[in-house]
């Protein structure tokens, strides 16, 4: 992790070249209450803003109308995740116990579906519960073990009490100056440039 | 704050409690009370891991981890030597070992529901509660899963149970209950181990933000994933989360369903009975909430979490556990007038033996603790006390232990055949199997307590005011759910 304070808005002569390769990833103004952050997710919806975020420490009620964010896909995966385990579960047992090796008890049938329903089941929500977990996390793109704010000591809060709207400057309608005026009318507690 | 309308009773301090168990239409009673803010709950909550080993916490370990010993000598001795060290027996072949797994199994069933059912439910107050259950739920399946696999007798072959291919190339029956079983049991653990973990991820990130020395960053960096906070991302991870508890709560109800198939299925009077599948999961639950109480009340008080884990979450637990327990009751009360209905000699004489025969003294142990000790829960002043909770929960987890052992061992000891009639006694095995496996479970939480978030610290804050649009500014309202909605637009 480098060390170099993100407040420096150029970089010194003679800066080593891992210092040279630094340049600005985000804008990020904090917010204290809920009812300003909504307000200021509306403004950078409306503005057009794509690379943009709203980091708090727990899910705010309102904020994916506010921020414009669409239904996930993700009940569409869970739901193929569970067929795949009912599928995959009922095939299981009529390859073992029907077909590869044919298991007579008690006079029973072969294959009867009544008997095989629990593990079915079982396998099911096996099937889209752990797809439920795994593409969360990779719809998220997590884990990741690297990211340019944390090298903000201010975003910890994050993870507390604060709220903070992140633009980056990737985003297409991201300007310098621009953009860090915009942010200053929204009234955060403070503005904070993070270099990656 | 909202601000409480006149005539709402003013919340009292009860000593160190604030006491919001009142019932008042028009001011619903905070579930977090001492006007707590985020960053109090993050303080409380971080405050338990930070705070490093403590006198207390390191005794508490050293008592449990002696019983761990326990534990581990005797499973060595069993493992080395044969099952027969154990006090089974012909015709009582399943005893302790199958008792303590129902028993383990049950408890972990109250996890699942507070982390489930009651999300389901939009039950708000499951938030304190919610993280430690599951740890519970985690450890009791641990424990439970310990006892099949030492009872197949080799669990060096333990795998068999599992349909892998092995040396007598034969697969597994899945006809069986028993195999059935291994399924929803292998299945319940690792759902509930995802449904925790993922839970934590988020809590994890407070840790990594807060944490001084460079191991813990570490530690809790990879813990957490990378988790931001971002809303993106609270977007998709409440939608898993809804979708996990949805996929949980039928979970949790086939487990206890299958675990008593194993007993339904068979043709054993006593053991043969439609009701098992209601009546075990309502056991579960029951059991499980009992567990909850006896864990809830001496981690609240010695961290210092009186202001989450509230005297309403309390009563709260104390009404289920009325509920439930009238469950149960019924269930017992079902089982003696389907005996007497149905006419048949042996069904009959199994609820008679089993009230009245040589091992009644454990069927009534039963039924006071079940049936007797939950109903002074309808009086407020005990669910109200304490001490009275702590003592009865811990009736209850006596008394559904011994439930197990009646339905199993008075099923199996006088069948059928008089001549086949046996009895059974336990060796220092067992009983040393049944403390050490405490030692397991206590030792597995004291550690979750040190290192791992107990409160779910952003579920909490996602239930309280402040997490909510128009709280602040004298807004004044309840919740205050959706009235900025249309903003912007």
């Amino acid at each position: 992790m480098s060390t170099i304070s993100t407040d420096l808005p150029y970089r010194p002569a003679g800066a080593s070249l891992e210092e040279e390769a630094t340049s600005l990833f985000a804008y990020t103004a904090e917010f204290k209450e809920v009812d300003a952050v909504l307000a200021a997710a509306r403004k950078c919806r409306d503005f057009g803003f794509s690379k943009w975020d709203v980091h708090a420490p727990c899910p705010i009620h309102g904020m994916d109308e506010a921020m414009g964010i669409k239904m996930t896909i993700l009940p569409w995966l869970v739901l193929s995740g569970g067929l795949f385990g009912l599928g995959g579960g009922l095939l299981m047992q009529w390859w073992m116990n029907a077909f590869d090796y044919q298991f007579l008890i008690s006079g029973k049938p072969l294959w009867s579906l009544p008997a095989n329903i629990p593990v079915t089941f079982e396998t099911t929500v096996m099937g889209a519960a752990y797809t439920a977990v795994i593409s969360m996390f990779l719809l998220n793109r997590l884990p990741r073990l690297y990211n340019p704010l944390f090298k903000s000591a201010r975003f910890r809060k994050a993870t507390d009490d604060r709220f903070f709207v992140v633009i980056e400057a990737s985003d297409p309608k991201f300007d310098e100056v621009k953009t860090k005026e915009f942010l200053e009318r929204l009234h955060p507690e403070s503005i904070e440039r993070v270099e990656d | 704050m909202a601000s409480i309308p006149a005539g709402v009773p003013e919340m009292v301090k009860l000593g160190d409690d604030i006491d919001n168990r009142f019932d008042d239409a028009r001011q619903r009673a905070p579930l977090i009370v001492g006007g707590m803010t985020f960053n109090d709950v993050t303080e409380t909550v971080c405050k338990i891991q930070e705070q490093g080993t403590t006198l207390p916490w390191l005794i508490a370990i050293m008592i449990t981890g002696t019983l761990l010993g326990l534990f581990t000598f005797t499973v060595g001795y069993l493992v080395t030597t044969g099952v027969g060290v154990w006090g089974n027996n012909q015709p009582v072949s399943w005893a302790f070992d199958i008792v303590n797994f129902v028993f383990w199994v049950g408890i972990g069933h109250a996890g699942t529901l507070i982390s489930a059912i009651l999300f389901l439910f939009r039950q708000d107050w499951r938030t304190s509660i919610n993280r430690f259950a599951e740890a519970m739920t985690i450890f009791a399946v641990i424990c439970a899963g310990m006892y099949p696999a030492l009872h197949v007798g080799r669990p060096w072959l333990a795998y068999w149970l599992f349909p892998i291919p092995n040396q007598m190339a034969m697969w597994p029956q899945f006809r069986s209950p028993l195999l059935w079983d291994v399924f929803a049991v292998s299945t319940y653990f690792s759902v509930s181990l995802l449904f925790w973990y993922t839970g934590m991820v988020p809590d994890f990130a407070t840790f990594r933000d807060r944490a001084k020395s460079r191991f813990f960053q570490i530690v809790y960096g990879f813990a957490s994933f990378g988790w931001t906070g971002s809303s993106r991302h609270w977007h998709r991870f409440e939608r898993a989360y809804l979708l996990l508890a949805a996929l949980c709560t039928p979970l949790v109800l086939s487990v206890h369903s299958v675990v008593s198939f194993d007993f339904a299925v068979s043709q054993l009077p006593g053991w043969h009975t439609t009701i098992f599948p209601p009546y075990f999961v309502a056991g579960a639950v029951f059991g499980g909430f009992a567990m909850v109480l006896t864990l809830a009340i001496p981690a609240r008080q010695f961290y210092g979490l009186k202001n989450i884990i509230t005297l309403r979450h309390l009563d709260n637990m104390c009404k289920v556990l009325l509920a439930t327990g009238l469950i149960v009751s019924y269930g017992y009360t079902v089982e003696f007038l389907a005996a007497w209905y149905s006419d048949f000699h042996y069904e009959q004489f199994a609820f008679w033996n089993r009230a009245f025969g040589p091992l009644g003294w454990a069927f009534w142990t039963m039924f006071a603790c079940n049936v007797v000790a939950p109903q002074f829960f309808w009086s407020k002043r005990i669910r109200h006390n304490l001490f009275c909770i702590m003592f009865i929960s811990m009736c209850v987890n006596i008394g559904m232990w011994f439930e197990r052992f009646v339905i199993i061992v008075t099923s199996l000891y006088r069948e059928f055949l008089p001549s086949s009639w046996g009895h059974y006694m336990p060796t220092w095995v067992d009983l040393g199997m049944l403390a050490g496996s405490f030692g397991l479970f206590l030792t597995l939480f004291l550690l979750f307590c040190r290192f791992l978030p107990i409160i779910a610290m952003a579920e909490v804050k996602s239930i309280m005011p402040q997490a909510h649009a128009g709280h602040g500014g004298g807004h004044g309202g309840v919740h205050g759910d959706g009235h900025r909605e249309g903003h912007g637009h």
